[in-house]
């Protein structure tokens, strides 16, 4: 099946002369064959995605912050090097960084009004592996505030919507970065993980995500929300564009004190095995309340294609999941009131206009800076770590994380991979859920026990749902199996096309 | 466990987040419905079990105590909210 195959048609409302549409499904390899063969220039590509993002923000506001002066300067370097012969993989080729990662030059907000002044003076671990094989930033996507939601709708500059629908959030806390790869703005993208926030914004907006293993990716210079549970990783089209951005983004550094020191490896390796006798594991949990019917057929279906494939099938049970979003709602506000407390409008950031000494300064100025949802979760983080109360929440939510952890190591003795819905339902409307956190909060019942456990996870679109919204697979895999994963997401997009379709709208 | 809105002004103080009375209240709601969800961990007996605070369960990595830094002081200040001579400047604390 060839990406052009889909029925896509010039579309009418802006001039993409240049960049065939065609060019909007390439994969990464295929945009980097372009370049590297001379048919285009990272500054002609950078350029016409560029325009894309000009045309499409305004409505979709999956951007912060677009710069065309330093992308395109960054786009000409990327040329010089092709002209070299020093070209490497995704050299000269545009990708969306989510607005948590300090971006040497550039306004790096992290969603809050508290950072909307914050110009980096440094580039985070993941931006410098990006600049070092000549990749280019072509902007900083919007997300939830401190990534501290699951709608996009926490940011304070606005809720990103989802491309394949308007009135739906396109997920979050990246949801930016999905919306931006999902409409076509940018080849790829980058996103964090701390409870789902990389796989459910990838399956509301149909594309591919993973978070790999805690401590592959670099957490340098990416702004804290719960470091014990952070993650970097990919968002784009397909599971071997997703392999190509893991190459550059995963390594050891020795900045962040939890990165991994393990051999690098190419996550592309394995991505044309044959799935034969490959153990899938479906957890009974998953399975029995809380999916809506449309998204258990699209997972269903799924999961029958891999049994084509040659896969088989096993039951196994993961019987604390229901612990997760407690122990979560214990840990991620615990970590986020701590790496939090460096907001206080004296080194950087938003500083109150107006006090009367040094503790009015703080007070207005966290009061001022943060929004609703993070000012919620500092102060449950601040009471289940208060005076007579960390050993009853915050060691018994480690406790229990530990339960969860090894109910994922019993299931892997059984199977290879663990497979089930990324989200109980399609995207929700804009607005339904905002008013009640506790709602939101359900939304992320199937991602988070993966960031517990320190699990590898990705998400790839399995179809559409009644409203015509995505659906995603999610896809669990052992410590360190990213490239067993991302063989077992190829295999499927090989016989399937859900990861080539593109919003009607978004295509004539 | 109930939470007060002395609990929500208490912590709020502690986190130095200025509320109105308002927000307070608010918070006490949306605070007590996220306790509703949280307090299904007390169901749970742990006593035979550790806590696990990294998933990969590593040892804290420690480094040679030499510096690594240059002196980037007028970048970083560059973005402060108030400096003078190379001091960051906040209102007096003693007199």
């Amino acid at each position: 099946m060839r990406p052009h195959d889909f029925g896509i048609h010039p579309p009418l409302f802006y001039d993409l002369s240049r960049l065939a549409n065609t060019m909007l499904n390439s994969s990464l390899k295929q945009l980097s064959a372009l370049l590297a063969a001379k048919k285009i220039s990272s500054v002609e590509l950078t350029g016409e995605f560029l325009k894309r993002v000009k045309a499409l923000n305004p409505d979709y506001n999956a951007f912060i912050t677009v710069d065309e002066k330093m992308s395109l300067a960054q786009a000409q370097a990327a040329d010089a090097m092709i002209a070299s012969g020093q070209a490497r993989p995704l050299t000269g080729i545009p990708i969306a960084q989510k607005d948590i990662f300090c971006t040497k030059g550039w306004l790096t907000t992290c969603g809050s009004k508290m950072l909307s002044n914050f110009v980096s003076p440094y580039d985070a671990g993941v931006i410098e592996r990006f600049n070092a094989v000549g990749a280019v930033n072509i902007g900083k996507t919007n997300m939830d505030e401190f990534a501290m939601g699951s709608s996009n709708e926490t940011s304070f500059y606005g809720p990103v919507k989802n491309p394949w629908d308007i009135t739906a959030v396109p997920g979050g806390s990246s949801g930016g970065s999905a919306c931006a790869v999902a409409a076509r703005m940018a080849p790829a993208a980058t996103g964090t993980d701390t409870g789902g926030s990389i796989r459910q914004p990838a399956a509301l907006c149909g594309i591919s995500g993973i978070k790999p293993t805690y401590g592959l990716v670099s957490r340098y210079g990416m702004i804290a929300f719960a470091s014990s549970l952070d993650q970097g990783g990919p968002m784009a089209k397909s599971a071997e564009d997703l392999a190509l951005m893991l190459n550059v983004m995963a390594g050891f550094d020795t900045r962040d004190s939890t990165s991994l020191q393990r051999a690098s490896e190419d996550y592309a390796r394995d991505l044309a095995k044959p799935l034969q006798g490959l153990r899938i594991g479906l957890p009974k949990e998953y399975f029995v309340e809380g999916m809506s019917a449309d998204v258990a057929r699209a997972v269903e279906a799924a999961i029958g294609e891999y049994r084509k494939l040659g896969a088989e099938t096993v039951e196994v049970s993961l019987p604390n999941t229901k612990l997760s979003i407690p122990v979560y709602y214990v840990l991620a506000p615990a970590e986020a009131s701590s790496n939090l407390s460096r907001f206080d409008g004296v080194r950087y950031g938003h500083r109150a206009p107006e006090y009367i000494d040094l503790n009015d300064m703080y007070q207005k100025s966290r009061a001022q800076g943060f929004g609703a949802e993070v000012k919620r979760r500092i102060l449950i983080g601040t009471y289940v770590l208060s005076h007579g109360y960390y050993d009853a929440y915050y060691i018994q939510a480690q406790k229990l994380r530990r339960l969860i952890a090894q109910d994922f190591a019993a299931a892997f003795a059984q199977c290879d991979i663990i497979m089930g819905p990324t989200t109980p339902t399609t995207a929700f409307a804009l607005g339904e859920k905002s008013g009640n956190p506790v709602q939101m909060y359900l939304s992320d019942t199937y991602t988070i026990a993966t960031n517990l456990a320190g699990l590898p996870g990705m998400s790839i679109p399995a179809g559409f749902g009644d409203n015509n919204r995505p659906v995603g697979l999610h896809i669990i895999g052992n410590y360190f199996a990213e490239a067993q994963m991302l063989n077992v997401a190829h295999q499927y997009q090989q016989v399937t096309d859900w990861h080539m379709r593109m919003p009607d709208k978004l295509t004539a | 466990m109930s939470l007060s809105l002395d609990d929500i002004k208490r912590v709020a103080n502690l986190a130095c987040i200025e509320v109105s009375e308002t927000e307070a209240a608010t918070a006490l709601t949306q605070l007590s419905g996220i306790f509703g969800l949280i307090e299904q961990m007390q169901a749970v007996d742990t006593s035979a079990i550790e806590p696990m605070s990294h998933a990969q369960d590593v040892v804290q990595r420690l480094r040679d105590d030499t510096v690594t830094e240059s002196d980037q002081r007028e970048l970083f200040q560059s973005i402060a909210p108030k400096t003078e001579a190379g001091l960051y400047l906040v209102p007096k604390v003693i007199e």
